[in-house]
């Protein structure tokens, strides 16, 4: 059996700011699909991605009801790659930036965040096949 | 020889370090003998149309780097693949978890 | 009040917000009285273009039912009578030149720029 691959991603975008957290996403949705093991270390504006707070809303603009827009939210998509992984036998083990957690009062995040350090995510770097910093530009 | 995997998700029109040290390092690193890709991204296709100015990024394609670009981010900005600059091809993100899981050398810009 | 919304970042958050926020602040401000005219510059000269794609995206199972449809966007403006200009060197640099662009978006060479510029009581620089 082939040993299983861990991914370990760096994010620092808040969510609703920049393209680069919709293709972080897109990378791990890809590796959710084969199984492998994902890391992420949210450092900065990135603890807001799965901030349990997010709400969505109907938008007149395009037209739509609440439930039309089915407006997108990152704590959902946190939550549909924790599930995503789970089924193909992976997991995903996100850890928010404690400090960036609470200059940004961001602590409510959803079931399965966790808090963590500097040191978890070189941690999680030095026990990855890889590693990806995408960072804020 | 290692194998690196350049992403660069911006356009050199809007930021002059893409051409004048992104691509730069990754003709450089395939002059030295490494097997280079470079991977186009979000903003970073613009310039893999053709007909848009990209003298630089014609260069890093007889330089030998192999350049990629993401065909969602072609679609999105309606960018078809037989537009496509010379040396361009279009590629599925797939190709950098790939080199990833394969201990390549991935760095984003 | 005439107001030249100057739009030059583009694709930022697209796939969150399914729109650009610009351009929607604009559709929402118009809708609320506003009097404005949009100038796309630099990448964002690309949202004139037809045919873009941005449906698809799933993570997991989460699926997006509602993409961002910016040269449709840039249409629903010009129909309540926006005018909509994008600078000629930026689109003819990306490639623009002979690109089927959106109907009714007129272009402005950098050089009228300015006379574009004092039609306008104040300028808005995205």
């Amino acid at each position: 059996m082939a040993e299983q691959k861990t991914l370990t991603f760096a994010l620092m975008d808040a969510p609703f700011e920049q393209s680069r957290t919709t293709t972080a996403f897109r990378l791990m949705h890809i590796a959710a699909k084969r199984g492998y093991k994902i890391n992420v270390f949210a450092y900065e504006g990135a603890v807001g991605l799965p901030f349990n707070l997010q709400k969505p809303h109907a938008n007149a603009v395009h037209g739509r009801s609440l439930e039309q827009e089915n407006h997108p939210l990152p704590k959902d998509w946190v939550a549909a790659l924790m599930r995503e992984t789970e089924r193909n036998g992976g997991k995903l083990d996100w850890v928010n930036c404690g400090l960036c957690v609470e200059e940004r009062g961001a602590a409510d995040a959803i079931a399965g965040v966790r808090r963590g350090s500097p040191g978890d995510f070189l941690k999680f770097a030095q026990e990855s096949t890889n590693t990806l910093v995408i960072a804020t530009k | 020889m290692a194998r690196y995997v350049l992403i660069e998700s911006r356009d050199p029109l809007e930021a002059s370090e893409v051409a004048g040290y992104y691509y730069d390092l990754a003709a450089g690193l395939a002059r030295d003998g490494n097997d280079v890709t470079l991977f186009l991204v979000q903003n970073g296709v613009m310039p893999a149309r053709f007909g848009a100015r990209a003298d630089k990024l014609a260069s890093i394609v007889k330089s030998g780097v192999k350049v990629l670009a993401d065909e969602f981010s072609l679609r999105e900005r309606a960018i078809p693949r037989d537009r496509l600059a010379t040396g361009v091809a279009a590629a599925p993100l797939d190709f950098v978890v790939d080199q990833m899981a394969a201990s390549s050398k991935v760095i984003w810009h | 009040m005439k107001v030249l919304q100057v739009i030059e970042s583009a694709y930022r958050a697209t796939i969150e917000e399914q729109d650009d926020t610009v351009v929607w602040i604009t559709h929402a401000m118009k809708g609320a009285g506003g009097d404005f005219t949009v100038l796309l510059r630099g990448n964002a000269t690309n949202y004139a273009v037809l045919g873009q794609d941005a449906s698809g995206i799933v993570f997991g199972d989460w699926k997006q039912s509602e993409p961002p449809r910016i040269d449709k966007d840039i249409s629903a403006l010009i129909g309540k009578g926006v005018d909509v200009y994008l600078v000629e060197e930026d689109a003819v640099e990306r490639g623009l030149g002979n690109t089927q662009l959106v109907d009714g978006v007129k272009r402005v060479r950098r050089a009228g720029l300015p006379k574009l510029v004092a039609q306008h009581d104040q300028v808005w620089h995205w």
